[in-house]
């Protein structure tokens, strides 16, 4: 029997996230002191040191990231700067959105503890704007650590000066994109960049810039606090620390759930989930949500960690995790999934532009023709291969996951 | 009201452009950005008015023609999708007499859209204006809807 263990959400629910005074009560921003009074290369080798790897989906190593970001040069870079991905749109994902609503201070002081490893002096939070409540949460808490002097000029008196500041999206898929979020924040049009430059050195404005998840920032007053050795004692060795994985679908307690890297998708849902909704069978889970990973049964007792998951065909990303029970289609969730895609493609480049268009007729054409189903399924394969090998960002190079998935798990049920 | 004044507390930079659009959309009662609007963002920022507009068209959340009072999102994402929001689309449209996408004749409503909004725990969802409501059926669609409806005719 597992049990929630927090890091990300050790503090949520445990004060009135409008009050910064119960926060500190609890102990928060103390590790802004700690790090202040640090050599900022030493902050960086510790996060180094603790593994820690990026908590919005493709799972890089955040120190590293840190690393290049801090040492990146440039004759004309006046500014460095750190941005905050909560544009969390990926279906079947909330965990930002519970962080942003139930603590946002760890939020914001884990900003602060990676502004001063890098040497970054302003800041943005790019939430997406449908979050009405995290906007809220998130200006009071913001408004509150400035009056407190943890934000502003002068950083407890350590000469360390931190603007941070929310915007806002308005309702683009694609902008939770790292380098499409840049651009959205530059006040353009949500298009993806090409990559490289990566951020570390061409990133907003063309300066260097940090970029990491919600939860990824939320995770390093822990770290700071409590060093990297307890921190890689949780979890699996490639991927230590805990993560939150949001269930829904046909279980019985759908939610969030933090638990340490490597649990298992039967244990998350037997064990915290509350087992199968109905007592129906289970039948599949998308892993990752729409840009995720269909699996079965097979996978039930494999350790959830980023690599773990690869090996077998499937992915982690953000930690959503859609559980279908046997009285579902695959085939009909394939379908929503592939519509939001042609919906979500921005148009820029060609290959996605018309390939999720190209994938939709064919799922039209097999929704007609059930019995033509293993040819079309051929034929979606080859499209969204070509995609993937030919789109500039993400989203096109996503379809192909699932519909691979697909051809692995569920080959006779399309 | 004036406009100008709205915006002025915003630095004149372009990182403010979404910021400031969403400003004054929402001060709109018609939760729109006219014309009007674009050419003094444009003028704000020292850009250009196609650019204002570009960015204005791409981003679901704007719109440049007038909307209802009451801005409906509906979640069609994979999770809603699959707990039925299919039909509390049609429920929708039925309660109101609109298609995705319309207005009320009222002007009361415009029902739209959405990427998942983060609530798949409590599917199917819907935002109306800046809140969310959960766990949705037709009955609990039909009592919100009237519920707005008849806090608007005793104002």
């Amino acid at each position: 029997m597992i049990k929630e263990q927090k890091i990300a959400l050790v503090n949520a629910g445990k004060y009135n996230s409008e009050s910064i005074d119960e926060y500190i009560a609890l102990g928060g921003y103390n590790k802004v002191k700690k790090v202040l009074q640090k050599n900022p290369v030493d902050i960086i080798d510790l996060i180094i040191d603790a593994k820690l790897r990026g908590r919005g989906g493709a799972g890089f190593s955040t120190g590293l990231k840190n690393k290049f970001t801090n040492e990146s040069v440039c004759e004309r870079c006046v500014q460095k700067y750190i941005v905050c991905n909560a544009d969390e749109g990926e279906p079947g994902t909330f965990k930002d959105r519970v962080i942003m609503e139930q603590d946002p201070h760890v939020l914001i002081e884990g900003l602060i503890i990676a502004a001063f490893a890098i040497g970054a002096t302003k800041g943005y939070i790019y939430v997406r704007g449908e979050y009405t409540k995290s906007i809220q949460m998130l200006r009071v808490a913001l408004q509150q650590a400035k009056e407190k002097g943890f934000l502003g000029k002068n950083i407890l008196s350590s000469g360390f000066d931190f603007e941070l500041e929310i915007k806002l999206g308005a309702g683009s898929y694609l902008c939770g994109e790292e380098l499409t979020l840049l651009e959205s924040l530059e006040g353009k049009r949500g298009y993806p960049r090409i990559k490289p430059p990566f951020p570390a050195e061409k990133g907003l404005f063309g300066m260097p810039t940090l970029i990491n998840n919600v939860e990824t920032f939320a995770h390093l007053p822990y770290i700071i606090e409590h060093g990297a050795e307890h921190y890689k004692s949780m979890g699996t060795e490639k991927s230590p620390g805990t993560k939150i994985f949001t269930i829904s679908g046909d279980i019985n307690k759908p939610g969030y759930y933090e638990t340490p890297m490597g649990v298992t998708l039967r244990s998350l849902i037997d064990d915290l989930a509350g087992g199968m909704k109905d007592h129906k069978k289970f039948k599949a889970a998308l892993l990752g949500g729409a840009a995720g990973t269909f699996v079965d049964d097979t996978v039930l007792d494999t350790p959830m960690g980023f690599d773990t998951l690869k090996e077998k065909g499937a992915v982690l990303g953000s930690g959503a995790i859609i559980v279908m029970s046997e009285e579902r289609s695959i085939f009909d969730m394939v379908y929503s999934i592939l519509e939001f895609f042609k919906h979500e493609s921005c148009g820029k480049c060609v290959p996605c532009r018309v390939g999720t268009a190209q994938l939709m007729i064919l799922m039209d054409k097999a929704k007609e023709n059930p019995s033509e189903r293993d040819q079309i399924l051929d034929q979606l394969l080859y499209e969204a291969d070509y995609m993937a090998k030919n789109s500039l960002c993400p989203l096109g190079q996503s379809p192909i996951l699932s519909i691979k998935s697909l051809t692995q798990f569920f080959q006779h049920q399309f | 009201m004036d406009k100008s004044a709205l915006i002025s507390d915003f630095e004149p930079t372009n990182d403010n452009m979404l910021n400031i659009l969403h400003r004054l959309q929402n001060n709109n009662p018609n939760n729109f950005l006219s014309t009007e609007d674009l050419k003094l963002v444009a003028e704000y920022l020292n850009t250009t008015y196609s650019s204002v507009y570009g960015v204005a068209k791409y981003y679901s959340m704007f719109s440049l023609k007038p909307r209802g009072e009451n801005i409906i999102r509906i979640c069609k994402s994979p999770v809603c999708h699959m707990i039925s929001s299919k039909s509390m689309i049609e429920v929708i449209e039925s309660v109101l007499d609109i298609k995705m996408g319309g207005t009320t004749s009222d002007m009361l409503f415009t029902l739209e859209p959405s990427e998942c909004l983060g609530h798949c725990a409590q599917a199917p969802v819907m935002m109306i204006n800046d809140k969310m409501y959960s766990d949705l059926n037709a009955d609990k669609i039909k009592e919100i809807l009237e519920k707005i409806k008849n806090n608007n005719s005793t104002q």
